[in-house]
Formats: C-alpha cells, sequence, structure tokens
C-alpha cells in the first residue's frame, strides 16, 4: 500500500479519540471513513496530519515513517488536507488562493493554476474574486483545488460535501473522480455515507474511536447489518 | 475672486494640514493594524515604538550634523532614517523573541498581550526618556516652505496665501511611496500574499506549508518601518516630544478601528478620515463664509463646530460611533 | 515559587515603610503611606472588574478625573456672583441637554424598526453641539469672567469634602453606565482601546470647561476632613503633646512645625485607613456570595454562563458600574489628600496603566492581592528616584563626577521609575502570572 496507518492510538489526554485505527490506500483509490457522529473521523485525520498527539502507532507514507514529522513537513511530503469549515481564503481572491496552496512548491505556477481551471471550470471566471464572496459549491472546488496545488500524492478530505445541496454534491462527487483519475491517493470522511460509498472502492467505517467494519465500497452498501445500522436502511 | 479666496483659505488651514496629518496617521494605523492582523493582538506600545524610531532617526541626524552631512534643502533626518529603522527593527525583535514569542507558543488570550504590551510600552517610554529626555526637540532642517504665504500673495494677487511647508511635501511623497510598495508587496509578491493569508485563515495557512515564524519577522520588520517613518514624518511636521507620540496611539487607534481593524487598505482610509474630522470640525470658518457672502457680517461668533480644545475627542467620538452602529469598521475589518 | 504568606507580604510592606521613616523621613514615609493607601482603593476598583468580571477598562484615569471633580462641586462654596450672572444660562443649556437626549431615547425606542432612525438621531446630535454652544456660550463668557484669577467658575456647593468621595462614586457610576451601555457587548481587546479613548474625552472636558472646573487653570486651598498645619502650631494641645511624647531635647519651633506635617498626615492616614477597612469587608462579603461566585462563572466561561440563562451584559453592567464607583471614590480621596485639582495631570500613564501594573502585580481576582498592589507598586513608584540613584552611583563609580554619561543618567533618575515598572510587569507576567498574592481558588 501507498500510504498506512497502523494502529493508531491518540486523544487528548486521558480520554482516547481514537484507538488502534488502521487505515491504508494506494494511489488511484477512493477511501471513505464513515461513522456516526463523534466517532472520531475527524480526529483520525488530524492524527494522520500530526495535528492530534499519538500514543501509539505509525503513519508511513510510501515506505517512509513519518509518525514523528510536524504538520508542516508531512505537508511538504505531498499530504494535503481540506478542512471541513474555514476551508479557503476569504479575503484573498480566487487566484491567490491557489497560489498559496502551491505555496511551498518551486513548480511553474501558472500552468499548476491552467490545470486547476480545467479540472474546476466554474471557478476560472471567478478568478480574481474574492474567495469568500462565491457560492458554496464553488467554495468548495476552490478549497479542493487549493489542496491539489502542491502535487500531492494523497489528498484528504473532512466532510467535502457537508452542508451543500444534492446537486452540488453529485458535482463534487464527479471533481472527486476525477481527481483521483490523476493517480492521486484520496482519503475522505463522509456523513453522506451511501452516496459516498457509491463512488469509493473501498471504505472504513468508525465506531467510538475504532474500526469495526471495513470493505469494499460495494460490499459494505450490500451488508444489510451495515445498512441498518449506519446507511439508515 | 472671493470664491477663490476662499478655496485657498480652505487648503491652506483644512486641506493641506489635515493630508499631512492624515498620512501621518495612515502610517501609523497600517501599523497598528499588521499587527493586529498578524500577530492578533492591540499593540498599545505602538505609539512608544513610534517615539523609539524618531529618537533614532534624530540621534543619527545629530551625529550627521556633528559631521557636516547635510541634504541640502531636504532635512538631514531623511538620511537618518534607514539607519533608525534599522534600529527599530532591532528593538522589535528584541522584544517579540524576548516577550511576545513565549505567550504566542502558550497561545495566551488577546488580553495577555495587550497587558504583556504595556509593559514594553512602559519600558521604551522609560528607554527614550532616558536617551534623549521628555523635552519638546525640533529637529527640521533643510528649506522650510515650499511656497510661502507673501510669495503666493504676491504672484497671484490674492488676499489669502497659501503656505505649503516642504515637511507637508515629504510627508506626502514618502507616504505615497511607502503606501505604493506596501501595498504592492502585500498584493503582488508571494510573501505578501502569504501574509494576506496567514492574517485571514491562520490554520489553513498553516495546512499550506506558510512557515508562521517567517511572516511573523515580516510583520515586524515591515511595523518598525512604518513606525519610524511615520513618527519621524510626524516630528518633522510638528516636533519630538514623546508624550505626544504616546498621545498619538489615540487617534491612531480610532483610524485602525474605523478602517476595519485587521484590514491596511482601511486604516489607510481611516487614518484620513480621522484627521479630516479632526481639522475640519475645529476650524473657524468666519472668514470662509465672509468671503462666499455676498453681505458683510459682523458676527463675533468664529462659526466652529467644535473648540479646538477638542480636537482629540472628535476622533474618540467617531469611533464611538463606529463601534456602535458598525464595529468591524467603515472598511470590513475583523468580524466580531 | 512559594506563595507569600498575606500576613507576611504586608509586615514586609510595614517595614519597608518604616525603614524609610527612619532613613529618609517620617514626613515622606506616611506621605507614601496614605498614597499607598488611595492606589490600594483604585486597584480595588480595578480589579473587582478585571480580576472578578474579567473586564479590560483602561478608562481609569477619566473615573479618577471625575472622582476629583466632584470635590469640586460638593465642597468649594459657590461663587455666588457667577450664579448670579450665567446660572440660568447654564441651567438652561443643562435642561436642554437632558431634553435632547430623552429625545433620542425616544425616538430609538419608539420607531425601533424605522428605515431613518439612526440617521434622524445623528442629524439631532449634530445640529445639538452648536445649539448648545449658542445657548451657553454667553453665560459661559459672563462666568468666566467673574474675578478670573481666583474664580470664573461656578464653584461648588460648599459642603464637608468627605461627602465628595460619595458623590465622586456615585457620578462615577453613572458614568460608567453610559459607558458599559456602549461598549461591554464589545471584544476585550476593543472594550480596552474604546475606554482608554473614552477616558480621554472626558479628561479634555473637565479640562476645557472651565465654568465648571476652572480647567487647566486649577483649583487650590480645597477643604480637608483634617486639621490644617498653621491652626496645629498655634494650639496649646498639640504643643502640649509634642513635648509629652519627646523623651529628650528642647521643643524647638522646627520641631513643632516637622510634627504638625507628620500629624496631619497622620489623620489622613487614620481616614483612609479606615474608609480602606471598610471597601475591604464589602468587597469581601461580594466575593464570597453567590452573587460573586457568578461573576467568577461569567468570568471563566462565558458561554457556559450563558447557557445558564445568566444575563452576562447586565450583570457585566453591574460590576463596570461598581468599580467605576469604588475607582471614581478614591480620585475623590487623592484630589482631598492632594487639596488642589490639577486637569492637565490626568494621563494615562500614571492614572491608568498604573493602577493596572497595581492590580496584575498583586494578584487579580484577590482583594489583599490588589491592596498590596497598589503598595508595592506605589512604593517603587516612589522611592525608585533613589533606588535608580545609587544603582546609577554604584555602577558608575569609575567615572569622574563630571562624566557625560553619568551626569545625563543622573539627570534621568526620574525616568527608571517608568524601566522598573515595565520591567516588573514583564517579569510578573512572565514568571508568576497570577501576581504575588494568586486569587483563591474556591470549591463549588
Amino acid at each position: 500500500m501507498y500510504f498506512n496507518a497502523k494502529n493508531l492510538t491518540g486523544g487528548y489526554g486521558e480520554v482516547k479519540v481514537i484507538e488502534d485505527c488502521n487505515f491504508n490506500v494506494n494511489r488511484g483509490e477512493i477511501v471513505s471513513i464513515l461513522g456516526p457522529n463523534g466517532a472520531g473521523k475527524s480526529s483520525a485525520m488530524k492524527a494522520i496530519l500530526g495535528m492530534l498527539k499519538l500514543d501509539s502507532g505509525k503513519v508511513i507514507l510510501d515506505g517512509t515513517d513519518i509518525s514523528n514529522f510536524n504538520t508542516q513537513d508531512r505537508i511538504k511530503l505531498g499530504i494535503s488536507f481540506v478542512p471541513q469549515v474555514n476551508n479557503i481564503f476569504s479575503e484573498l481572491t480566487v487566484k491567490e488562493n491557489l497560489e498559496m496552496g502551491a505555496f511551498t512548491s518551486s513548480d511553474n505556477i501558472e500552468d499548476k493554476i491552467e490545470e486547476m481551471y480545467d479540472l474546476f471550470p466554474a471557478i476560472k471566471e471567478k478568478n480574481q474574486q474574492f474567495a469568500g464572496e462565491l457560492s458554496g459549491g464553488q467554495r468548495q472546488q476552490v478549497a479542493i483545488a487549493r489542496a491539489l496545488m502542491n502535487n500531492p500524492s494523497i489528498l484528504m478530505l473532512d466532510e467535502p460535501t457537508a452542508g451543500v445541496s444534492p446537486v452540488v454534491m453529485q458535482e463534487i462527487f464527479e471533481h472527486i473522480i476525477r481527481i483521483k483519475e490523476k493517480n492521486i491517493a484520496i482519503l475522505m470522511v463522509e456523513q453522506n455515507a451511501s452516496q459516498a460509498l457509491k463512488i469509493s472502492d473501498r471504505g472504513y467505517i468508525l465506531v467510538t474511536g475504532q474500526n469495526t467494519y471495513q470493505g469494499t465500497g460495494d460490499d459494505l452498501l450490500n451488508d444489510q447489518e451495515i445498512r441498518k445500522t449506519f446507511l439508515g436502511g | 475672486m472671493d470664491f477663490i479666496n476662499a478655496i485657498i483659505l480652505l487648503s491652506n488651514f483644512v486641506i493641506v494640514p489635515s493630508i499631512t496629518y492624515g498620512s501621518q496617521l495612515a502610517l501609523g494605523a497600517i501599523g497598528v493594524t499588521l499587527i493586529y492582523g498578524v500577530l492578533r493582538f492591540a499593540n498599545f506600545a505602538y505609539g512608544d515604538l513610534m517615539a523609539f524610531g524618531t529618537m533614532c532617526v534624530i540621534l543619527f541626524t545629530w551625529l550627521f550634523k556633528s559631521l557636516g552631512i547635510s541634504l541640502g534643502i531636504l532635512p538631514t533626518a531623511l538620511l537618518a532614517l534607514p539607519l533608525g529603522i534599522i534600529l527599530t527593527i532591532g528593538v522589535s525583535l528584541f522584544f517579540d523573541r524576548t516577550v511576545f514569542k513565549y505567550y504566542r507558543n502558550k497561545k495566551s488570550s488577546p488580553v495577555t498581550f495587550i497587558v504583556v504590551s504595556l509593559g514594553i510600552m512602559f519600558v521604551l517610554n522609560a528607554v527614550v526618556r532616558i536617551i534623549i529626555g521628555p523635552n519638546d526637540i525640533v529637529f527640521m532642517d533643510g528649506s522650510r516652505f515650499i511656497i510661502s504665504a507673501v510669495d503666493f500673495k504676491e504672484t497671484t494677487g490674492l488676499l489669502e496665501g497659501l503656505t505649503i511647508k516642504s515637511t507637508q511635501v515629504i510627508t506626502l511623497i514618502t507616504t505615497s511611496i511607502t503606501c505604493f510598495v506596501l501595498f504592492n508587496f502585500l498584493n503582488k509578491t508571494k510573501t505578501g500574499k502569504s501574509m494576506r493569508a496567514y492574517s485571514n485563515n491562520e490554520d489553513l495557512a498553516l495546512l499550506s506549508g506558510i512557515d508562521p515564524n517567517k511572516i511573523i519577522l515580516i510583520t515586524w520588520i515591515i511595523v518598525s518601518i512604518l513606525a519610524t517613518i511615520g513618527g519621524t514624518l510626524y516630528g518633522l511636521d510638528k516636533s519630538f516630544k514623546p508624550f505626544t507620540y504616546f498621545n498619538n496611539l489615540l487617534p491612531i487607534f480610532a483610524a485602525t478601528i474605523v478602517g476595519g481593524i485587521g484590514n491596511p487598505l482601511g486604516a489607510f482610509y481611516g487614518g484620513f478620515v480621522i484627521a479630516f474630522s479632526e481639522i475640519a470640525l475645529t476650524y473657524a470658518y468666519k472668514k470662509f463664509i465672509f468671503y462666499l457672502l455676498p453681505f458683510s457680517s459682523d458676527s463675533t461668533n468664529l462659526i466652529q463646530y467644535i473648540s479646538t480644545d477638542y480636537k482629540f475627542a472628535i476622533s474618540f467620538a467617531i469611533l464611538v460611533v463606529v463601534l456602535i452602529f458598525r464595529p468591524q469598521g467603515i472598511f470590513k475589518g475583523k468580524v466580531i | 515559587m512559594h506563595n507569600i504568606d498575606t500576613k507576611t507580604s504586608f509586615t514586609i510592606m510595614g517595614f519597608l515603610l518604616l525603614i524609610v521613616g527612619i532613613l529618609q523621613s517620617w514626613g515622606v514615609a506616611f506621605s507614601i503611606l496614605n498614597l499607598c493607601l488611595i492606589s490600594a482603593v483604585m486597584s480595588m476598583g480595578v480589579n473587582i472588574q478585571w480580576g472578578f468580571a474579567g473586564l479590560i477598562n483602561f478608562g481609569v484615569m477619566g473615573f479618577l478625573a471625575i472622582g476629583g471633580l466632584a470635590t469640586i462641586l460638593v465642597s468649594v462654596p459657590p461663587v455666588i456672583e457667577s450664579w448670579n450672572v450665567g446660572g440660568l444660562g447654564i441651567i438652561f443649556s443643562l435642561l436642554f441637554l437632558i431634553f435632547i437626549i430623552f429625545l433620542c431615547l425616544f425616538i430609538n425606542k419608539r420607531f425601533s424598526n424605522a428605515k431613518y432612525k439612526y440617521q434622524i438621531i445623528f442629524l439631532i446630535v449634530v445640529l445639538t453641539i452648536p445649539a448648545v454652544k449658542l445657548i451657553s456660550g454667553p453665560s459661559i463668557k459672563l462666568i468666566e469672567s467673574i474675578n478670573p484669577a481666583a474664580q470664573g467658575y461656578l464653584g461648588g456647593l460648599g459642603l464637608p469634602i468627605i461627602l465628595s468621595w460619595f458623590v465622586g462614586g456615585i457620578m462615577s457610576a453613572a458614568i460608567a453606565y453610559v459607558i458599559g451601555k456602549i461598549c461591554l457587548g464589545l471584544r476585550s481587546d476593543y472594550l480596552a482601546i474604546s475606554t482608554l479613548l473614552i477616558s480621554g474625552i472626558i479628561v479634555s472636558v473637565i479640562k476645557h470647561e472651565e465654568w465648571l472646573s476652572r480647567g487647566v487653570k486649577n483649583v487650590i486651598g480645597l477643604k480637608r476632613p483634617a486639621p490644617y498645619e498653621v491652626n496645629l502650631q498655634n494650639s496649646e494641645w498639640f504643643i502640649k503633646m509634642i513635648e509629652t511624647i519627646r523623651f529628650w531635647g528642647p521643643t524647638t519651633k522646627d520641631i513643632i512645625i516637622s510634627s504638625s506635617g507628620i500629624f496631619v498626615k497622620l489623620c489622613f492616614t487614620v481616614i483612609f485607613s479606615i474608609t480602606l477597612l471598610i471597601l475591604l469587608y464589602l468587597s469581601e462579603r461580594a466575593v464570597n456570595s453567590p452573587w460573586g461566585r457568578m461573576m467568577r462563572a461569567i468570568r471563566d466561561n462565558e458561554t457556559a454562563a450563558k447557557a445558564m440563562g445568566k444575563n452576562i451584559v447586565k450583570q457585566q453592567l453591574n460590576i463596570f458600574m461598581i468599580g467605576s464607583a469604588i475607582i471614581g471614590f478614591a480620585g475623590a480621596m487623592l484630589v482631598t489628600y492632594d487639596g488642589l485639582f490639577t486637569p492637565s495631570s490626568y494621563q494615562p500613564l500614571r492614572y491608568t496603566f498604573l493602577i493596572w501594573v497595581m492590580v496584575l502585580l498583586g494578584g487579580s481576582g484577590n482583594n489583599y492581592g490588589s491592596i498590596l498592589g497598589g503598595f508595592v507598586v506605589w512604593f517603587i513608584w516612589i522611592e525608585s528616584a533613589p533606588i535608580a540613584l545609587f544603582i546609577i552611583n554604584f555602577c558608575t563609580f569609575f567615572l569622574e563626577y563630571n562624566n557625560p554619561i553619568k551626569l545625563h543618567l543622573i539627570e534621568s533618575v526620574p525616568y527608571f521609575r517608568y524601566l522598573m515598572m515595565g520591567v516588573g510587569l514583564l517579569l510578573v507576567m512572565r514568571y508568576k502570572p497570577e501576581g504575588l498574592l494568586p486569587e483563591k481558588k474556591i470549591s463549588f
């Protein structure tokens, strides 16, 4: 596997939010982390990014143990993250948002920006507008585009479809599929479980900080028990 | 003719002084707002940082004068400015390393930062007074007037004279250059954009790989430059007195909040809003109206909206109005 | 670092004053002690706002000035002539102002949804200023022309000066109500800036409205709640008393004069101590009451308190007014002790930030802490000059007496107090952020 998170256990002091969690994802694969509210999905993301103190467990990227790296160094290695809220620079223009995404890379940014405009045509025409003035769906596109700017090998998304309309949700999922085609590993946390599983290659279901189930998207979708408990029938 | 006289009168006593004073306030307000945007606290030591910077410039001015170096018609202080800026940057970075950094790492509340900045305010206050004393110092040299009232009257044949002091022109030019460079830096360069990004959304800036230490370092450097330039221009135009500089912090804060705290462009405009209101509302319009009225009036009233004694009070009153109705400032700043 | 015991710290403070009495003079020691007591009242007022409720009030200077103004308005005999020429005009303008305020409040309430409400109120306020000037202008001119060298103002009520302490408190509370209404909803740093600016407005009004306060011309020779030195020096009982106390040497005129000064200060000390003890008692009672606990709950977690259904802004307004009243009270005490009112002396560094240093250094949230802070900081503020002089001489002993650097430093001795305050504040914030006497943690 390209990316492995092994036996992650951690939390805030005595309280363990995640216990013995395992995730792995390959390039060109979409993996969803699902589960009820407060199951520790976002904490698992933070742990992978180095923003949550780990008591035990390892994070391995392309064979390198990065467990002791700080967030900034992990980002430089090609892990990109789109937070659930406040995921754009609202007072910067769309174009500047993208430039900030490529802050650490020294490549030609202009080409990369053009690539993003091809991927997200909707934001191209708004490139001189402040990102804060855009609609919810467009903001989400800016947020994802910003995260893609530094050529990540793995893209992490925290509930990319939270608070958007079903139409926009479909649109975002389509974008995510197209990103996958660029041979990027995608790890996302989702609330809209059944829709997310439809586009996912594999999924993990987290309950009270532990992964209880895992399997391919179809397997999970077709499992009666899981359907009943987590996917709402 | 009377109409032109009236306009000249107004320019001489309201417009030109307001632009000058506004530029000085604007430079200060941009500094305060940058500290607020990046370091997220209101720096009460800023007035004294301006005093410190100006003091350094004055000391170098004296040194140059004693060595016989001067800029001819321009004030020697302009030559001393870069050296003063370097010392001020040093002092800012010293306090950042020894004081602010500790609280930043601890993620202390904004109030703690304010209290700590009070401590630095006391220290700078003492340092400036111990080194250069508490008295008024005039360090302007070179030619005093670009246009003098007498010459203007002779040339134009008007009743009213227009005085333009060289310090006013220097203030205007220096401020224009400084702001042009600063706003280009903030809007056009990668570092400047990353500074705005950090100010706008710190967490996302960290996720984008922006190095907070570098941003903070650059912010202190810019702020020190602005403080020294703003303080020196004010000192050249009026005079240098440590206590006045401390007091100037108040209209600067007013300008910052009026412009929307954390918003540099807003702070720039805020400075002019405050300066124009202060001067325009305390100016006695008697003569101005006398020129405009077709008949002569004998009114002994000065036709002054508010007595000059309340100059400072005006900026505070504007601030109070802004705080009540638009706490985010006239130009959108950080939302409460 | 161990926490110092309250008793020990105050004993040390007493010893320090004793040393000043022996080394310098008893007069100096007592005047330091008196100002320590007044400072303690001031810092208690700030502590109530900051330590107990977490409200950052940088307008201390304004409330102190209001307290000072109260001493004038209460104790100075009225200037009948001024009242005759201009009293009516002033009263009329005041009534007019009150009318306008009520008009604005009425419009605000009655037309709460009207579109142009604020514009109309703004217009009214804008027009009021010249109108008031027009109405009161002639009267003010007349009042200020009456015996301008000594009077030129309306004077006061000619009542005992102690009464003015309470009036000062009430006036401060009233102003605090207005300020609180405007500013308390704001974020902490906005509150700090706006209170600082408003205190600037208050002082500039007191400084420039000569008909009210004589402004920069100062009011001198205020009444005293203690005997006057000259009277003491001529009274039999006092001379007798001094003769009985003294064990050795003849009782010369010089000794009578110096001891009369000390005696007056001692009288003040007694009055101030009683005041401080009463305030301390009341404040301790309040802090340990359910109300005090609620205030701290609000301070520590505003959101939780809000969720519990407490009307936070209202409670904060109350405590803002109480704290400001105490500060105003202290302002009146200060002017009473000085015997003169000098509006131009009110500067934020001395009258706002120094008080804040007292509270932070002493220990915010603890009444004893803020009193100790008042004592320690004032002691350092006064004694810093001799200490600095000693240090300078010590460090530059190798320099000639006329070395320019040495001379310059000695000339700058008065400013070392700012340095000591700043460094002291920074050190306390870093290494003992809870202050010398930390807040006692009370379990609920």
